[in-house]
């Protein structure tokens, strides 16, 4: 995202909100530095045209915000929505989570988003701010010393094997739809089917030994969005399950997740992007978004509103269980 | 706390030789909440009833836990025995310890503790039980008999003369199946057209019964007693109501050269044709695939010559629904195609026949008007072969053919032999065969009579090789009995073909949620005691459907299961199950997942108005459960992501407390 579409998302949003169209915006802000681009809700066209962020960091998926929002919210609801926010957009309309006439949705174009991780590992020292150059991040580091880091060096993952830069949803679009990516996004799956089951069930387990439980993946989940999830729910009997010996409860917790999740995952990434232990967890979204493609015919949650996901749909094509073959 | 009585049956020996049932009781008594454990010889007998009744009382049980047979043997059994005793039948638990323990374990010790487990796992559940009250849903007097052949013919002549009505579905643009195709039927040999066809017509003039000829059954909704059934009655291009089925358009119709199916594609027909002159409805059918006018719109001869005006070349689809409120299933049988079976020529030979296609051979109504011509040269057979079991009692490992016995080869073959040599007196008949199996009444009277007072030479052994050779057929095979290889040069070899299921018989079960077994025949829910009731609650089974049947077991279970169908239309009104899915409002999200799985429809949303925890107040979109349409599958539960979605009965909670239990 060019500065360009940030003033244009400025000035839009604003005259929307002028005009009595919106009654506030989901967008985003800067936060304490200059690459901790936070959500956030504006409620008045000059915040708007003062604070509006819309870069590269501005990664944070929104549209889940929308459920809440339009709870509480006077009149239409706005919301800027990057291609891939705009597929969950699509699923929690599937799952009737808020009422699209309270929405007012403005499409950006998106060439990719900064793993910040990634960016502060590429630097090695503290980031005292970044300037956003035509395909490059200007960054003073805290010792004055000021670099420049090609952007292609730094963008997440899920950017790269994006599965599609072309909005599904949106009211008006700003600025012009990207080219696609062009990486094969199941790549590292296949990598990990290739492992042997002890191979891989010792990366899962280095992996999620990790986690702290802090709840961000799901917290951040546009598919999490039950309204009392089942891990917080004392009566589901979840968690008076001792771990076993050789287990631990974080594993099951993922998985279960992975499970609740899918044939409803859009792929959008935002639990690993949010895990502060750099846990790969959409790779547990991603080989079900594989195994239900090769079941059952290739299928994006998301990519229109009202389809039946195949784990929710019947049809007489199905492959029989115990056939396990693929379609 | 509940005060649970466990009552173990010995089944007689069934249980009691592999589960040692007396320590069976002794280590439930430990169990928290129970305070009485017995254990008796048979459960549900009388004795065995008045023994849990009895304990109840002096007990003052809340619930009971009976370690025997599968519920869907004895549950009803006692939930009866529970309710007399003045407890909620639904405070009753089965643990099967016959079916799930001591029938598939042979070492005592452990077949008793697996028992100790399961019973433990039962009381468990028991403890999160509650009472639950069934409810009771309307009975559409209707039914459906999907099949027009002798078992859905008979089957709706016997529903509708007890006053019900009746719809047939029939895919072929007739009713009569595969038995209006057949010469004449063992063992009395009367022809097949002049009992079956008075039937038809039964069929067709009965005020209760309706026909609904070439079209099929497209959906199917709802459950016993309330099924929502849609119907496509495929274009025939020709209206049923005015066609007086003259037969005008069959003789006047250009395209000649139809392969006719009826004939088994021995002859062929017109592109707009009646299959039979006894066909029922009589009225002519267009064939899309054939007909110049529906092709290139170039034609209209039949519209021209027919003076009822009964052609219709743009006649479309018609979907008609219709509420039923049982199904009968009678989809019937068709020969399996020998194209696996090169060994016997089928495909390189006109003069290799399957029997079916020798019944038209002899058939009056035939392309060779009933007089045995070979195909290839219409001369006449002097020499005919006929193989069994092609492709019945096959091994699993040949890769080919099906394991079962078709059953009614043998006595058709000894009847096709027989009548060969009657009407045929020098021509030499042989019928190879693996074993000749003809228990039935008069059946092992009437194969007799064919080999010994007509002299057909009937040889135990299997033809190898048939190899076509100028004029004749080279048969080479083995007699096992006199130990030495045959070689014949045949006329004519007749392949007794195994018989499978139709293939419509598949996605109808799907669309019925009805059974079926490997060999993709309707399971019964009951192979002794429920033979004509498929699993599913409203669905019945007539016929070959079920499993290879000759004409009279056909007509036999067909009165059957008109006889089930009749009961269950007598009602006014059926219990309903009161297990069923139940939604918690404040965790549903309104997500619809649990809709679309829903087989029965029973699931719809509302928007209410709910106190949300920050005290604000929000509309939200939750599911509604429609108890009397929900049939308790638990589809739903499995769905519901956040677990708002239950089953009573079947609680979340009470299967983890089963699942603790066994694994304690």
């Amino acid at each position: 995202m060019q500065k360009i579409t940030e003033d244009l998302a400025r000035r839009r949003a604003a005259e929307l909100m002028r005009a009595g169209e919106i009654s506030c915006l989901l967008g985003w802000k800067k936060g304490e530095f200059d690459y901790d681009v936070e959500p956030t809700v504006f409620y008045t066209p000059e915040e708007v045209e003062r604070e509006l962020v819309c870069n590269v960091f501005s990664a944070a998926n929104l549209s889940k915000y929308l459920i809440s929002l339009t709870r509480k919210a006077e009149g239409r609801v706005g919301i800027l929505l990057k291609p891939c926010d705009s597929f969950s957009f699509n699923q929690l309309l599937t799952e009737h989570r808020f009422d699209r006439e309270r929405v007012y949705a403005l499409g950006l174009p998106c060439e990719g988003t900064v793993d910040t991780f990634l960016l502060k590992e590429r630097v090695g020292e503290g980031i005292y701010s970044i300037k956003i150059k035509d395909g490059a991040l200007e960054v003073e580091t805290l010792s004055g010393e000021v670099k420049e880091i090609p952007l292609s060096e730094v963008y997440a993952e899920r950017c790269l094997v994006c599965k599609s830069r072309r909005p599904v949803a949106y009211d008006e679009m700003l600025g012009e739809v990207t080219p696609d990516a062009d990486e094969d996004r199941f790549a590292q799956v296949e990598k990990l089917e290739s492992m042997t089951a002890e191979e891989r069930y010792a990366f899962w387990q280095g992996e999620l030994s990790r986690c702290i439980r802090c709840n961000a993946c799901r917290n951040v989940c546009p598919a999490c969005s039950c309204e009392r999830c089942v891990f917080d729910n004392p009566t589901s009997g979840v968690e008076t399950k001792a771990p076993s010996e050789d287990s631990f409860e974080e594993k099951m917790f993922h998985i279960i997740r992975a499970f609740h999740v899918a044939g409803r995952c859009t792929d959008c990434g935002e639990c690993s992007r949010v895990c502060p232990e750099r846990i790969p967890l959409h790779l547990l979204n991603r080989k079900f978004i594989k195994d239900i493609n090769s079941f059952y015919g290739d299928y994006t949650a998301g990519a229109e509103v009202g389809s039946r996901a195949p784990l929710v749909s019947y049809t007489k094509d199905d492959p029989e269980p115990g056939q396990g073959g693929q379609k | 706390m509940q005060r649970i009585g466990v009552f173990v049956c010995w089944c007689g020996s069934n249980i009691a030789a592999t589960v040692d049932v007396e320590a069976v009781s002794q280590a439930l008594k430990d169990e928290p909440g129970v305070v009485f454990s017995t254990n008796y010889q048979y459960m549900c007998s009388q004795a065995g009833q008045d023994l849990i009744k009895q304990a109840v009382a002096e007990h003052g049980l809340t619930g009971i836990v009976i370690c025997s047979c599968s519920p869907r043997m004895h549950e009803t059994t006692f939930r009866r025995a529970a309710a007399a005793a003045g407890l909620n039948p639904y405070m009753v638990e089965i643990a099967n310890i016959r079916e799930q323990c001591s029938w598939v374990h042979k070492d005592i010790a452990l077949g008793t503790q697996k028992a100790i487990v399961l019973g433990r796992a039962a009381v468990a559940k028991l403890h999160l039980n509650a009472p639950l009250t069934p409810g009771e849903t309307p009975v559409t007097k209707r039914a459906l008999v999907i099949g027009g052949g002798i078992a859905g013919i008979q089957t709706a002549l016997d529903i509708a003369d007890a006053g019900f009505k009746v719809d047939i579905v029939e895919k072929k643009p007739t009713i009569g199946g595969k038995m209006s195709q057949l010469d004449k039927t063992f063992p009395t040999l009367d022809c097949a057209a002049c009992i079956l066809t008075p039937k038809m017509v039964e069929a067709a003039q009965n005020e209760n019964i309706t026909i609904y000829s070439y079209s099929e059954v497209e959906s199917v909704g709802g459950f016993v007693g309330n099924f929502d059934v849609t119907i496509r009655k495929k274009a025939r291009y020709v209206n049923e109501s005015i066609c007086t089925g003259c037969g005008l358009c069959t003789e006047k119709c250009p395209v000649k050269n139809v392969p006719n199916e009826f004939n088994l594609g021995m002859d062929s027909r017109r592109a707009v044709y009646i299959p039979f002159a006894q066909a029922v409805p009589k009225v002519a059918t267009i064939d899309p695939d054939y007909c110049n006018m529906l092709k290139n719109g170039k034609c209209g001869v039949c519209a021209r010559v027919c003076t009822a005006g009964a052609i219709d070349y743009k006649q479309t689809d018609e979907l008609i629904e219709q509420k039923y409120g049982a199904i009968v299933v009678a989809t019937g049988y068709e020969p399996i195609k020998l194209d696996k079976f090169d060994e016997f020529a089928y495909n390189s030979s006109p003069d290799v026949i399957t029997s079916l296609e020798f019944e038209r051979l002899t058939n009056a109504a035939g392309p060779t008007s009933g007089k045995l011509l070979r195909p290839s040269d219409g001369k006449h057979p002097h020499r005919i072969v006929f193989v069994q079991c092609v492709g019945s009692r096959c091994a699993a490992a040949a890769g080919k053919g099906k394991e079962y016995c078709s059953k009614i080869c043998c006595m058709y073959t000894a009847k096709q032999a027989m009548l060969v040599r009657d009407k045929y007196p020098d021509t030499e008949v042989y019928v190879f065969y693996i074993d000749v199996r003809t228990p039935g009444k008069n059946f092992d009277e009437f194969y007799r009579r064919a080999a010994e007072e007509y002299g057909v030479k009937y040889v135990k052994g299997m033809v190898g090789k048939i190899s076509p050779q100028g004029e004749v057929l080279k048969v080479q095979a083995s007699d096992l009995i006199a130990g030495r290889q045959l070689h014949i040069d045949a006329d004519l070899v007749v392949l007794a073909a195994a018989i499978e299921p139709d293939r419509s018989a598949r996605p109808l079960a799907t669309m019925l949620t009805a059974s079926m077994d490997t060999n993709d025949f309707f399971t019964e829910a009951h192979p002794k005691l429920r033979p004509v009731e498929s699993p599913t609650a409203g669905v019945f089974l007539s016929g070959a459907c079920q499993g290879p049947k000759d004409i009279p077991e056909t007509v036999a279970q067909a009165g059957a299961a008109a006889a089930k169908v009749i009961g269950l239309l007598a009602k006014d009104k059926l219990t309903s199950n009161p297990c069923v899915a139940s939604v918690d409002e404040l965790m549903c999200n309104g997500c619809s997942s649990c809709e679309r799985v829903c087989p029965y429809g029973a699931i719809s949303y509302v928007n209410k108005e709910f106190r949300m925890p920050d005290r604000t107040v929000a509309l939200r979109r939750v599911a509604s459960v429609n108890p009397a349409v929900c049939q308790g599958c638990g589809a739903c539960t499995v769905a519901c992501m956040s677990g708002a979605m239950d089953l009573r009965g079947f609680e979340a909670k009470q299967i983890i407390a089963e699942v603790d239990a066994i694994c304690k």
